[in-house]
């Protein structure tokens, strides 16, 4: 599917998990070679990979998601207080409670299609997101944000020494290229799951829902149970990422359940590709670098970058980038939104595609031309 | 009684925006086939004309502060006042009413253009491909104005005249406790006014019989030798004018921030659906009941009861409407059921 030649799941798997663990060597060149960003990258590639198993597969465009990021973030971070500061039980938890989340928001949602769907879920998460910030206080700590304490019981770990104590893997510290590499390995194995569902029977049956859910009814299916289980899986992916969050930095608040979250990950998963297999990770990739490049421009370092030109023609250029970058990056970010949905519905993927058919037409127009000259003549 | 009446006139005024937005976005669904997420941010790009009115009006210079003698002290003095005095200071303080007529001819045009420049080339594409465009659009002008306004919430009060309340309760009978905002008596009437006007000039004009016709069969009456897309598209103007007055009258109620429309369009979306995808008639009636319910729910009675239910109780009533009842209240057989 990526390269026509490469047609082995195994072979592709190599080269991912590869790609994926020299990442911090190959993406220092452009910057964004640090612990920070990368896990950034696997934690919304995990996220977009789970929503593509739905979006992509089934064609239901859920606007609730990040609901189940938020659970996902809350269960870890609660794990972390009551439990340990291990990360494992975390991950288990925050799917698992994810996956609940996402039998019984689907179960209800799944019974309309269309934008029927799309509002129900945006209505749900609207709820859980107004919940967390009023009636459930007491688990979400509300507007402040659900953080650790010195003073949470951690049954297993006993009470904290110096100091806040950090998520660890079995004494191994997840700061760092350790926390980077944990959730690479977590992204590898999501990745997989993700490759096998779109090449098993169960993703031909989504698929054919995609295309002609009728015809599934009719030739005996019920696709129900399907659309069910798709959901559940990208809830639990979402659940998975939203661990992974607290796990990087244990906190957790509502503002990640909000729909604007979810209108983030449609984004991704639209930019890079919906329906393909790497497209939601390109998408997650090329939104969350640019995300921490562009927020991160001010005027100063417009000024700098535009320093070739006349400083009339400077200023201006300033003084309208300056408007896309910093506080700006939302509205590029919707711009970027509007351009890809308008002319390229496909993503980065088809851009990809498109490009490349078009450099083999241009190699091989001038053998053809003259074949088809001698063929006219014939 | 006296809690209750208040708590219905409370809704009413909140459920009059509700049922403005929803009109538009049923107008446009009805007509055009298009799920137009931006449709909040006309909303909010109507409440901020009453604000850039409030600011031109305002715009100042410094003079001298004579009511101070020890030293030379300067205040703001908006010029209109200077030129014309009080007449001056009367027109500032009607900012908000001005803002209506600038904000007509301004939300139609971007309506026109939104319609022209965009929505036209998405007819044909899927729901989700509407919602994803017009969902980008939303974020790009909402970020336009918070470039040009900032984060904050801007207030835009209301002329002094009316800025009181209304002793409705004297006026009914039922003690001094019962008091109304007079801008919210007035916004409750200026949307029942706005929503009668659009029902008539559906009903009772030829372009309304057209678009009427078109919402049914478009088709047919494209046969008919009529230009419907050109009608659609001056449909989709009224529309962002509606949404457009909703804002600005809403400005006084509500200090206008960036992200107001988002926030009403959920709710707004939510409205459409309970009232029925394409029934107009079901989105001002479901406007105004669950502005009504809303009220009622954040009574401190119930929420004593069930705690929190304020917070979702719209879209806990959408839940249930759409799986009991998929085409909504008041919704025409056959559309959009699935």
């Amino acid at each position: 599917m990526i390269v026509p030649s490469i047609r082995n799941d195994w072979v592709i798997m190599a080269i991912f998990t590869a790609v994926v663990l020299t990442a911090p060597l190959w993406l220092t060149p452009v910057g964004a070679g640090y612990p920070d960003l990368l896990q950034k990258f696997a934690i919304f590639g995990i996220f977009a990979i789970g929503f593509n198993i739905l979006f992509g597969l089934t064609g239901y465009l859920s606007f609730g998601h990040a609901v189940f990021l938020g659970v996902g973030s809350y269960t870890a971070v609660w794990s972390f207080k009551l439990l340990t500061m291990n990360v494992l039980p975390a991950v288990i938890f925050a799917t698992l409670l994810a996956g609940v989340f996402a039998v019984v928001i689907g179960y209800v949602s799944l019974r309309r299609s269309g934008i029927y769907f799309s509002i129900l879920t945006l209505a749900f998460a609207q709820m859980s997101y107004n919940m967390a910030y009023s009636v459930l206080t007491p688990i979400t700590n509300g507007e402040t944000g659900l953080q650790l304490t010195m003073n949470d019981p951690r049954i297993l770990d006993g009470p904290a020494g110096q100091g806040l104590p950090s998520t660890t893997l079995f004494g191994l510290d997840m700061s760092g290229y350790a926390g980077f590499y944990f959730c690479a390995v977590m992204l590898i194995i999501a990745f997989f799951i993700s490759l096998r569902i779109f090449r098993s029977p169960f993703g031909l049956k989504l698929l054919a829902i995609k295309s002609n859910q009728t015809r599934m009814k009719y030739t005996g299916f019920n696709t129900r149970p399907y659309l069910l289980t798709a959901f559940v899986i990208s809830g639990m992916y979402a659940g998975l990422a939203g661990s992974l969050m607290a796990i990087t930095d244990p906190l957790a608040g509502a503002e990640r359940m909000q729909w604007t979250a979810s209108g983030e990950v449609v984004l991704m998963t639209i930019l890079g590709g919906t329906g393909t297999l790497l497209g939601p990770l390109f998408g997650a990739g090329i939104i969350k670098y640019f995300e921490n490049i562009f927020s991160a421009m001010n005027d100063g370092r417009l000024h700098e970058i535009f320093s070739f030109l006349p400083d009339w023609l400077e200023n201006i250029v300033v003084a309208i980038t300056g408007e896309f970058v910093g506080d700006g990056w939302h509205l590029t970010l919707g711009l970027l939104f509007m351009i890809v949905v308008i002319f390229l519905p496909g993503g980065v993927v088809e851009g990809i595609r498109r490009a490349n058919g078009f450099l083999r037409r241009l190699v091989q127009s001038s053998g053809t031309n003259t074949a088809t000259l001698a063929a006219e003549k014939e | 009684m006296d809690a209750i009446l208040l708590q219905i006139l409370n809704g009413l005024d909140k459920g009059g925006a509700y049922a403005l937005i929803a009109l538009g976005l049923t107008l446009v669904f009805g007509t055009l086939g298009v799920v137009n997420f931006a449709h909040g941010a006309l909303f909010m790009l109507g409440a901020f004309c009453a604000v850039t009115v409030q600011k031109i009006l305002t715009i100042s210079m410094k003079v001298k502060d004579e009511s101070i003698t020890f030293f030379d002290a300067y205040k703001e003095q908006p010029y209109l006042e200077i030129w014309f005095g009080d007449f001056g200071t009367a027109i500032i303080d009607w900012s908000v009413p001005i803002s209506i007529l600038l904000a007509m001819p301004i939300m139609l045009l971007i309506g026109l253009a939104m319609e022209r420049g965009l929505i036209r080339h998405f007819y044909k594409r899927s729901h989700a491909e509407q919602i994803l465009v017009t969902f980008g659009l939303a974020i790009v002008l909402q970020e336009i104005v918070k470039s040009f306004f900032g984060a904050n919430p801007i207030p835009s009060p209301a002329p002094g005249i009316v800025s009181g309340s209304a002793p409705i309760g004297v006026l009914l009978g039922l003690g001094e406790s019962v008091v109304y905002p007079w801008w919210r008596m007035i916004y409750l009437l200026f949307s029942g006014a706005v929503i009668f006007a659009v029902f008539a000039f559906l009903q009772f004009t030829t372009f309304g019989m057209v678009v009427r016709a078109g919402m049914h069969d478009r088709e047919t009456v494209g046969l008919l030798g009529i230009d419907v897309e050109h009608r659609f598209t001056i449909v989709f103007g009224i529309a962002a004018v509606v949404a457009g007055l909703a804002g600005v009258m809403y400005a006084p109620i509500l200090p206008p921030d960036y992200h107001m429309g988002m926030d009403f369009l959920v709710l707004s979306f939510v409205v459409v659906v309970v009232g029925g995808m394409g029934s107009l008639g079901g989105a001002v009636a479901a406007g105004f009941l669950l502005g009504i319910l809303q009220s009622f729910a954040s009574m401190n009675e119930v929420k004593a009861i069930i705690p929190g239910i304020d917070q979702i109780i719209i879209y806990l009533v959408a839940v249930i409407i759409i799986l009991v009842r998929p085409r909504g209240l008041m919704g025409r057989k056959g559309v959009m059921e699935d």
